[in-house]
């Protein structure tokens, strides 16, 4: 009989811990195959142009070099995602559309030789004119897409006209806001490893989703699905990373493989990581809130745009979401919502924790910080005023039934801030030169796909007795460091009745586990995890059938061990496996062309108070407190829980301070992690977060997503916090002291707002 | 100094005591001790982050004092020099303190900083058995987490100092203080 601390809401150790504490867990890196060739990739270096010819150094010794290019793709050579735009590599003759691109691949028995080979490859281009910013996409004199270099445009209307709405406002509140791109800087970088056995293509690796490299490496190998096996191998981190960008590596490593007849081990180094794979989005969102005098809100106008980079990629998803969150978790009768993603000569922006709504979020949020102090009123008291309650209706027309908290996140913010901060917090000393402010932010993170998306998706999950009768969860959602294997494990344990030791969750191999959708968009706990509970206690039942069927009286204790009567349903009939296919609660409906309805399943809630130092000589920001309430539904496993908001925190407060790939012409200038930096144990503050379960009716035992969330909203409660500290508008990110110094001085001067 | 012919390069012979055992590893001048520990001794628990001492994912101890291993010629350290990596901190099947602290309170999610973290909390618990927890988030500056925020990993080394007993490293004052 399970024990109380491993029920769903306790906090056993994660069932991984063991293995990665001693070292023994295995990541790509660590797979050693014997026979295994180095693989290293030749990159464009020119952001814009036409490949005329690839030219290999005639001196060079070649003989133990196995060389790819876009001719020896057997079949199609695309990386299939949305829209099959982007090469797996650039052939000769093609378009050049970013800095690092792809355009042949080496492999070699040592990576001395393999890189040495990497330089042996000479690339003639053609330049072609490019586009690096925003005006210049919009300005669409150079084409990169279509005829106006918008990849995709989404709007969203609700009430009135929103001039006329914004006409009859007592206060109308405008600013522009722009973000950087940003660095998913997860520890293990990029890899993975390709073997063919027979005519079947194995590829291991760092991966959230298997089935997405999967559904591309068969259309880049032309290969039918049987005969193509994605593994993952333990992942150190991926925050988005890898979801869309391991379809690339996984298809060069079986290209290099297919050619070299062994097997072929990619893995990125940190600099070719940073520069090559995806980053979130930089923006620029316009933003027009109208309120009453009294605080009320009346009218939102909100134009969003977004640096897509050089392809389509998950572009469109991305901003999407951005849009669906843009009007914020505010009862406002009349607004508009225009967004658009462009094309630009950036390498493909993508997936990042969050995908598009913390952008959207430090818009609204910062214009709600600016309506408070337009209104003289507090910028609590404004929220309160405005936060969406049970019944409500969005900006899509969803009315939004059960599981709000968007009132008890902010009441546990306010009460806690009433406490006395952590002792021992890194602070600035009291100084005249020492500025300190206040920023507050409330939000809402959509959990699962968007609109018909998990309807679509059809993700499945099972539960089985495996043949050598263990208890089994089956699922193609990845554990990155997140914690699904254990979510899942106590899931499946609580709902089986049985220790969390007595559950083995499968590792995910596309030949063992169904496809349960992307690791992604705060979905694996709600959707995958109610799916594990579900054919869990199918399973239970069958099981509980079959003692009574095999005669064990109602009393006999053997009846209550689900484990032993596993192991003898093995031995008498084999394997037993329930799977399970997710179904949208009844009432759900989505139009995706007037992008009208109910946008998510359910929303998680949240609100954050940041508490700032700004020293006015070195212009340096310090989070001296930082308080964070997060409703998650139920916390399968506190400690787990806490863990995503601590880190999705500290992510989201690097975005706000330091984090910012540099571009120049299209090049990634700091690609190493001494310039592209995130926060080390130093600047990271003592986090105050607190847990808030306002239970989803659908979710397993009430939970709904919490990866994402934590990301969507200290950004702006940080530029809120310096603004009041400084009395001058904050409206970019990241905060680095030269951005402060240059914001102060513009805003002496009369410039800023 | 003896010459294999592994892949045509030079390579010395090196007698290394690596987690209390001696071995003999063949090394080539340029090679990082890192490459040496994974590849050489196939001991894959010390991670590959950066390549250029920029996150601590490869940090071992050389005499009880933290290194990168990246940046480390293999070269550069003495004949039976220590070199204690991640494979060595458990006591057969008996966890250190510092892995059951990690474990248990969150201070691991992806796990690929871990071992590196784990290496320099130990230098820091022999030579500061007590640390306050700045003085832990110092120590641990030089390695990189992205997923914790580093609040669990603060937590669990000083859950765990009060654990940790045993010989002092070399070069260090004994810390009897540590003993149960």
């Amino acid at each position: 009989m399970i024990g109380l601390g491993e029920r769903v809401g306790a906090s056993p150790p994660r069932v991984d811990g063991a293995a990665k504490v001693t070292g023994a867990a295995r990541y790509v890196d660590d797979l050693q195959p014997p026979g295994c060739l180095v693989g290293r990739t030749v990159r464009s270096r020119v952001a814009h142009g036409v490949l005329r010819a690839l030219e290999r150094d005639p001196g060079f010794d070649w003989s133990d070099v196995t060389f790819v290019t876009a001719a020896d793709v057997p079949g199609r050579n695309v990386v299939t995602l949305i829209e099959d735009d982007q090469p797996v590599l650039v052939p000769v003759g093609g378009t050049i559309r970013h800095h690092d691109e792809a355009v042949a691949l080496v492999a070699a028995p040592t990576k001395e030789k393999a890189e040495a080979a990497r330089a042996a490859v000479r690339l003639v281009v053609d330049p072609l004119p490019a586009i690096f910013t925003l005006d210049d996409a919009l300005r669409a004199e150079v084409k990169l897409h279509g005829q106006d270099n918008v990849f995709k445009r989404f709007e969203v209307t609700r009430g009135d006209d929103v001039e006329r709405a914004l006409a009859a406002c007592d206060v109308v509140v405008e600013g522009v806001y722009e973000t950087g791109a940003q660095e998913q800087m997860y520890i293990e970088p990029q890899g993975m490893l390709a073997a063919w056995e027979g005519d079947t293509c194995h590829v291991t690796g760092s991966l959230q989703c298997p089935y997405y490299v999967h559904k591309a490496l068969k259309v880049t190998l032309g290969l039918p699905a049987e005969r193509v096996v994605i593994t993952q191998a333990v992942t150190g981190g991926g925050f988005g990373g890898k979801e869309e960008y391991p379809s690339m590596i996984g298809a060069h490593a079986a290209l290099l493989a297919r050619a070299a007849g062994r097997p072929v081990k990619v893995v990125y180094e940190r600099d070719e990581d940073v520069a090559a794979t995806t980053k979130r989005h930089p923006s620029r969102v316009r933003h027009r809130l109208g309120l009453a005098k009294d605080g009320r809100m009346l009218a939102a106008d909100v134009d969003v745009l977004f640096d897509g980079g050089a392809y389509a990629t998950l572009t469109q998803v991305v901003l999407s979401r951005g849009v669906l969150h843009a009007a914020g978790p505010y009862r406002i009768p009349t607004v508009r919502i225009v967004g658009r993603a462009l094309a630009t000569n950036h390498p493909p922006h993508g997936a990042f924790r969050g995908f598009g709504a913390p952008q959207t979020t430090f818009a609204y949020e910062r214009q709600t910080a600016k309506a408070a102090r337009a209104l003289g009123m507090d910028p609590v008291a404004l929220r309160r005023l405005n936060l969406y309650r049970d019944g409500d209706v969005t900006a899509t027309g969803q009315t939004l039934r059960g599981s709000v908290a968007a009132h008890p996140t902010l009441d546990r913010v306010v009460a806690q801030l009433e406490q006395p901060p952590p002792a021992g917090r890194r602070t600035l000393p009291q100084a005249p030169h020492v500025k300190r402010g206040r920023g507050v932010a409330t939000y809402f993170h959509g959990s699962g796909f968007t609109g018909s998306g998990e309807e679509r998706l059809k993700g499945q999950a099972t539960v089985a007795v495996a043949a050598d009768g263990v208890l089994e969860v089956r699922a193609g959602s990845t554990d990155m460091g997140q914690g699904a294997t254990t979510t899942f494990a106590q899931i499946a344990a609580t709902a089986l009745d049985v220790h969390v030791s007595q559950v083995r969750v499968a590792q995910p191999s596309t030949d063992k586990v169904p496809d349960s959708g992307p690791t992604v968009a705060s979905r694996t706990c709600m959707i995958v995890g109610g799916l594990v509970d579900q054919a869990a206690r199918a399973v239970r039942s069958k099981l509980e059938a079959f003692a009574a069927e095999v005669g064990l009286a109602a009393d006999d204790p053997a009846r209550g061990d689900l484990p032993a009567l596993a192991r003898r349903w093995a031995a008498a009939r084999g394997e037993l496996a329930e799977t399970h296919t997710y179904r949208p609660p009844a009432g759900i409906r989505w139009d995706d062309q007037t992008y009208r309805g109910d946008a998510y399943p359910v929303f998680g809630w949240a609100a954050c108070a940041v508490d700032v130092a700004v020293d006015t000589d070195t212009w340096e920001v310090v989070v001296e407190r930082c308080v964070h309430a997060v409703d998650v539904g139920k916390a399968i496993n506190p400690t787990i829980v806490q863990g995503q908001i601590d880190g999705g925190t500290v992510q989201a407060l690097g975005w706000a301070l330091w984090e910012s790939v540099q571009y120049r012409e299209g090049k990634v200038l700091n690609d190493r992690m001494t310039n592209c930096i995130i926060p080390t144990a130093i600047e990271a503050p003592e986090l105050e977060t607190l847990l808030v379960e306002e239970p989803y009716a659908h979710g397993p035992f009430g939970a709904k997503g919490v990866g994402e969330i934590p990301m969507d909203g200290p950004g702006a409660a940080v530029a809120s916090a310096v603004e009041d500290a400084l009395g001058v508008a904050m409206d970019e990110l990241p905060l680095l002291p030269e951005v402060v110094h240059r914001r102060v001085r513009a805003g002496r001067a009369g410039g800023a707002a | 100094m003896e010459h294999a012919p592994a892949t045509g390069r030079t390579r010395a012979l090196r007698r290394l005591l690596v987690n209390g055992e001696p071995v003999d590893v063949p090394v080539a001048p340029h090679e990082t001790l890192l490459e040496v520990l994974r590849e050489g001794l196939g001991l894959t628990g010390t991670k590959h982050g950066c390549e250029l001492g920029e996150c601590g994912a490869c940090a071992v101890l050389v005499d009880g004092v933290p290194v990168l291993a990246c940046l480390t010629l293999a070269v550069e350290l003495a004949e039976h020099q220590r070199v204690d990596t991640i494979e060595g901190l458990a006591d057969g099947a008996r966890l250190h303190p510092l892995q059951e602290a990690f474990a248990a309170l969150g201070g691991l999610q992806c796990g690929y900083c871990t071992p590196g973290m784990l290496m320099t909390a130990k230098a820091l618990l022999a030579r500061e058995p007590r640390p306050t927890a700045a003085q832990v988030r110092e120590a641990l500056a030089g390695n990189l987490c992205r997923c914790t925020g580093y609040g669990p990993i603060v937590e669990a080394v000083l859950a765990a100092a009060p654990h940790v007993a045993g010989p002092a490293p070399l070069g260090a004052p004994a810390a009897a203080e540590a003993r149960p």
